[in-house]
């Protein structure tokens, strides 16, 4: 997995000139998703104290799970006594679409395969597994750019959480200034950067619908798989073998 | 510091540790799922298009089912993305969804 050189001064050096650049080079592509989230981790931090959570509960909960949107889901349904199995259910269905991702982005990344790689997918989220996806179109994915990307990314969202809680209601409403709509307009963003023409446009209205449709019929976080498989299952149907290979 | 600030019941851990399996599964499932399926032209197709269909479904919600401010928001971040760089698209989409839920109540 790791590409060790057999050059004569390699004390197998864990922080080698490439490797660190390498790390550095993940920083920087995360860097600006770091502003973003961290009014989101504010925001999360502040409903959980609201919600009952101590800022140390509040702040194990992100360093745990580190998946904002299951994360929420579980204040939802936050309550006493408290639904545990329920928590641990919905948020099963919300990160399934985390078993996509890890579909998606297994093949196309040989340095996570193993025991290292276990680990390494523990720290995998929506924002750096877009940026995974973006990287390997042009470059495969290094171990050291990874953990480049993962490690401010979780730190910042342990961080914010903690702040977020450690403040918790002395901060005014998030909602209040739009800051609650931070999320969606990152996923935007993100959307957008997969844009590819016509097609792209067909997923997205099959997989919005769908998600919608489902959301109103279906109690819990069912939508977002049907919604992503929806979308998945419309680009395979429309998939012509014969057609010239699109530009990935 | 107040007490509660760093209190830990034994219930919570509990649910804390169950979210935590929860998550570890499923971002380790599709990597190994996928190395016994074999990748076809159509596979390949849906796999490209997980991407945008899974974030498309994740905020379709709060884009199109939430109030008119939060869908006309969207589609204005949907916009600027595409010639403005990552922060600004997100800080316009929040001034954006800021002037529209006030318009929109003024309605």
């Amino acid at each position: 997995m790791s590409t060790n050189t057999h050059s004569a001064s390699a004390h197998h050096a864990p922080h080698s000139p490439e490797k660190q650049s390498e790390f550095f080079l993940g920083v920087t592509t995360i860097l600006p998703l770091l502003f973003a989230t961290f009014p989101i981790g504010l925001l999360f931090g502040t409903l959980a104290t609201q919600k009952g959570l101590s800022a140390l509960e509040a702040t194990l909960m992100s360093a745990m799970v580190f998946a904002g949107g299951s994360q929420f889901v579980a204040l939802d349904l936050w309550a006493h006594p408290l639904p545990w199995v329920s928590i641990m259910v919905s948020t099963l269905l919300v990160n399934l679409r985390l078993v996509l991702m890890g579909m998606s982005l297994g093949p196309k990344a040989a340095a996570l395969r193993g025991p290292k790689g276990m680990i390494a997918y523990f720290f995998l989220t929506d924002e750096s597994w877009a940026l995974y996806e973006r990287r390997v179109l042009t470059k495969p994915l290094s171990f050291s750019f990874y953990f480049g990307v993962a490690t401010p990314f979780y730190l910042n969202w342990v961080a914010s959480t903690f702040v977020g809680a450690f403040l918790g209601s002395q901060v005014a409403d998030p909602a209040k200034w739009g800051l609650d709509f931070a999320f969606t307009a990152l996923f935007t963003y993100l959307i957008m950067s997969f844009w590819r023409g016509k097609r792209t446009g067909i997923t997205l209205a099959v997989s919005g619908l769908s998600a919608v449709v489902v959301q109103q019929l279906v109690p819990g976080a069912w939508y977002i798989m049907a919604g992503a498989l929806a979308g998945m299952g419309s680009a395979a149907a429309l998939y012509d073998p014969n057609a010239p290979q699109e530009a990935r | 510091m107040s007490p509660e600030l760093f209190s830990l019941s034994p219930i919570v851990l509990l649910c804390l540790f169950g979210m935590f399996l929860s998550t570890f599964f499923a971002r380790n499932l599709g990597q190994f799922i996928i190395r016994f399926v074999r990748i076809s032209g159509r596979t390949e197709a849906a796999l490209q298009a997980a991407p945008p269909a899974i974030l498309m479904a994740v905020i379709a919600p709060v884009a199109f089912a939430t109030g008119p401010a939060e869908t006309a928001a969207t589609a204005l971040t949907a916009l600027v993305s595409t010639r403005l760089p990552l922060l600004v698209s997100i800080i316009l989409g929040v001034i954006a969804v800021f002037c529209f839920r006030l318009a929109f109540a003024m309605l």
